[in-house]
């Protein structure tokens, strides 16, 4: 398994360190990425997914641990010696440069012919739907077509990996999943490996194959946007993911199936194989997807807590409800309008709140 | 009420600037009136109408060596102080290294020196390595002094270039070197001409320096006090009108070139 899996990768990080004076901007990051894979480094700024996508791409050099590409060790490598074309966050486009000259750039320090390199760059202006665009400058254009420039210059040496640092970030909303498309079936199409570094969670799930999840320099978690977004690893992911409620207590006793958890807001039952390696007395954390939250006006359920309602939000076809623990625990309901509409969901009303123990997932890595 | 402030104070402000350019352009448009005067002397009311100071330069062979000499230098001076500035300005923009405020403030330093003890300094220093008193020892002084000239324009520029850019064309398979010719200079190539044009202006317009250093051979400037010191003649205010003429044209055409850095000149 791991030696196929060394073989089919394009891009193998081992052990890999930088550190910008005394400070880690990327701690130890051990990843591989496949052919034809689309892969996204999610995270906050300042996370360490920049510097790891500029060491791939030659711009920065680790301060430990080995880079391979296509299985050469590519450490020390400099960048104008890979091919691992980048789309910078600022576009970066040559102001000097009409349209085509800035996509011929690539071709023309590798010193192909003139004849070639225009017909080259023609073909892939023409992919990019911005041919009859190819002798303006470029600040006669608009930000998508800005972007189709930058993809055009990037990929116009067909290259086995491009990596994107954020460059979708100044797009309007509209622009941007319109562009997520287009980078989509454009990977599909080449059948070359992204490396999409990104801080939205919507664009990062809606395209990579596999995500990448980075906080202060580590990996948090590697994993399909389904895996992570079902099965988050650690509380970090968890909150990081933003909808998910979290509960922390301890384990203490087993009936049948389901272990008890003794939390502040009460004792839980949860499906006891989602809990492995944990005895009695042991802390677990578990979270319990807004969704599968169930509510009712009052009354004790099992598995259930009161809640007081801190306020409403709609999103679309449905309503996220906030209410507040006696502990002070902040939780999230997402249901239909048709749901909240037999309650009273003014804030500082009193709700109770349950789940079924089998809708619990027990966070592995806390 | 505040409308009717505003109004004063434009007004006020207006006159200003008027008095500012009155003051500054005043002497030289005098000296452009009496170099077309028949008269001898600057005196009102003026004589006819003459273009004889004009005819009486333009026969002189020693104007005519002044000014090659002054254009010969200017040009030379252009090329090293623009090459110099620009290699201290890319230094600035590219590298962070110990002691680069140092860097910065002694390439700036030069123009901060005053003029006679450069002069004296230049002097005694091309002196004493057998340089002095020739044209090259005023290439060589004014290359010292219009640098920091050329690169304060050339910096300016390359303050406003997104470092990315560099960045990509190495990204894109371009090396260092590569990269500062087909991305930099093309980026810089306004400045760069700016800095060409006011560096040939102060080496042109330069007096005190080339005076100590040029021996024989006089630059323009150091023609001009020779005149001064034989006899008054309106001949001077022929030559000075001359030089004022080819000295704001070098820094118009800068001034145009710096104005509008966003459009580079484009290849069509």
């Amino acid at each position: 398994m791991n030696d196929q899996m060394t073989t089919n990768s394009i891009v193998k990080l081992d052990s890999v360190v930088k550190k910008f004076g005394d400070i880690f901007a990327v701690e130890r990051v051990d990843f591989e990425i496949g052919r034809g894979e689309f892969l996204a480094i999610m995270g906050s700024s300042g996370c360490g997914k920049t510097t790891t996508l500029r060491m791939l791409a030659g711009l920065e050099d680790p301060t430990d641990g080995d880079i391979y590409l296509d299985g050469e060790r590519v450490n020390g490598k400099a960048t104008w010696d890979r091919d691992t074309p980048m789309v910078w966050q600022s576009l970066a486009l040559f102001p000097f440069l009409t349209v085509q000259e800035n996509v011929e750039f690539g071709l023309k320090m590798r010193g192909v012919s003139k004849v070639e390199r225009i017909e080259r760059a023609r073909r892939w202006l023409e992919k990019m739907q911005i041919l009859e665009f190819a002798n303006r400058n470029i600040s006669q254009l608009s930000g998508g077509q800005k972007q189709r420039v930058a993809l055009a210059r990037a990929l116009v040496t067909e290259p086995k990996i491009l990596l994107l640092d954020e460059p979708l970030s100044a797009l309007d909303a509209h622009l941007k999943v319109r562009m997520q498309s287009v980078l989509s079936s454009l990977q599909k199409d080449l059948g070359i490996t992204f490396v999409y570094v990104t801080h939205s969670m919507s664009e990062a799930f809606s395209m990579a194959d596999r995500v990448v999840i980075m906080s202060r320099g580590k990996i948090e978690q590697i994993g399909t946007p389904q895996e992570i977004y079902r099965e988050p690893r650690n509380r970090f992911v968890a909150e990081f993911l933003g909808s998910a409620n979290i509960f922390t207590g301890a384990l203490s006793r087993k009936t049948g199936v389901y272990w008890t958890i003794e939390a502040p807001d009460g004792s839980f039952e949860i499906n006891a194989g989602k809990v492995t390696n944990k005895n009695e007395g042991d802390s677990v954390t578990f979270i319990v997807s807004a969704e599968n939250m169930n509510v009712r006006p009052t009354g004790s359920q099992p598995n259930g807590i009161t809640v007081t309602v801190v306020g409403e939000e709609f999103v679309g076809a449905t309503a996220i409800l906030f209410v507040e623990t006696e502990s002070g625990a902040e939780l999230k309901i997402q249901k239909s309008h048709d749901e909240f509409s037999s309650l009273d969901t003014r804030p500082g009303s009193k709700l109770a709140v349950h789940w079924d123990p089998d809708h619990c997932h027990v966070l592995p890595g806390e | 009420m505040t409308g009717n402030r505003n109004i004063v104070i434009n007004g006020l402000l207006k006159l200003h600037i008027l008095a500012c350019l009155v003051f500054i352009f005043a002497p030289i448009i005098g000296s452009f009136v009496f170099s077309l005067n028949s008269d001898r002397f600057p005196s009102l009311p003026l004589g006819h109408f003459s273009l004889q100071w004009y005819r009486l330069i333009l026969e002189d062979p020693f104007v005519w060596a002044g000014f090659f000499n002054t254009v010969f230098v200017g040009a030379i001076v252009a090329v090293i102080a623009t090459t110099l500035g620009f290699g201290g300005a890319y230094t600035d923009f590219r590298y962070n290294f110990i002691g680069k405020n140092a860097y910065l403030a002694l390439a700036l330093l030069p123009p901060t020196i005053p003029v006679v003890i450069m002069g004296l300094a230049m002097l005694a220093f091309l002196s004493r390595i057998s340089l002095s008193g020739g044209t090259f020892s005023v290439i060589i002084a004014h290359g010292v002094m219009c640098s920091p000239f050329a690169m304060a324009i050339i910096r300016l520029r390359l303050s406003q270039m997104d470092p990315d850019l560099e960045a990509a064309s190495w990204n894109l398979g371009g090396n260092e070197w590569a990269t500062l010719r087909h991305v930099i200079m093309p980026f810089t190539k306004p400045a760069i001409f700016a800095a060409l044009f006011i560096t040939m202006a102060v080496s042109f317009d330069e007096f005190a320096v080339a005076w100590f250093v040029s021996g024989l051979h006089e630059t323009l400037p150091v023609k001009i006090l020779g005149f001064l010191q034989g006899q008054v003649s309106p001949r001077i205010n022929a030559i000075g009108s001359l030089a004022f003429l080819s000295s704001i044209t070098l820094i118009v055409f800068a001034q145009m070139l710096m104005r509008n850095p966003s459009t580079g000149p484009v290849e069509k």
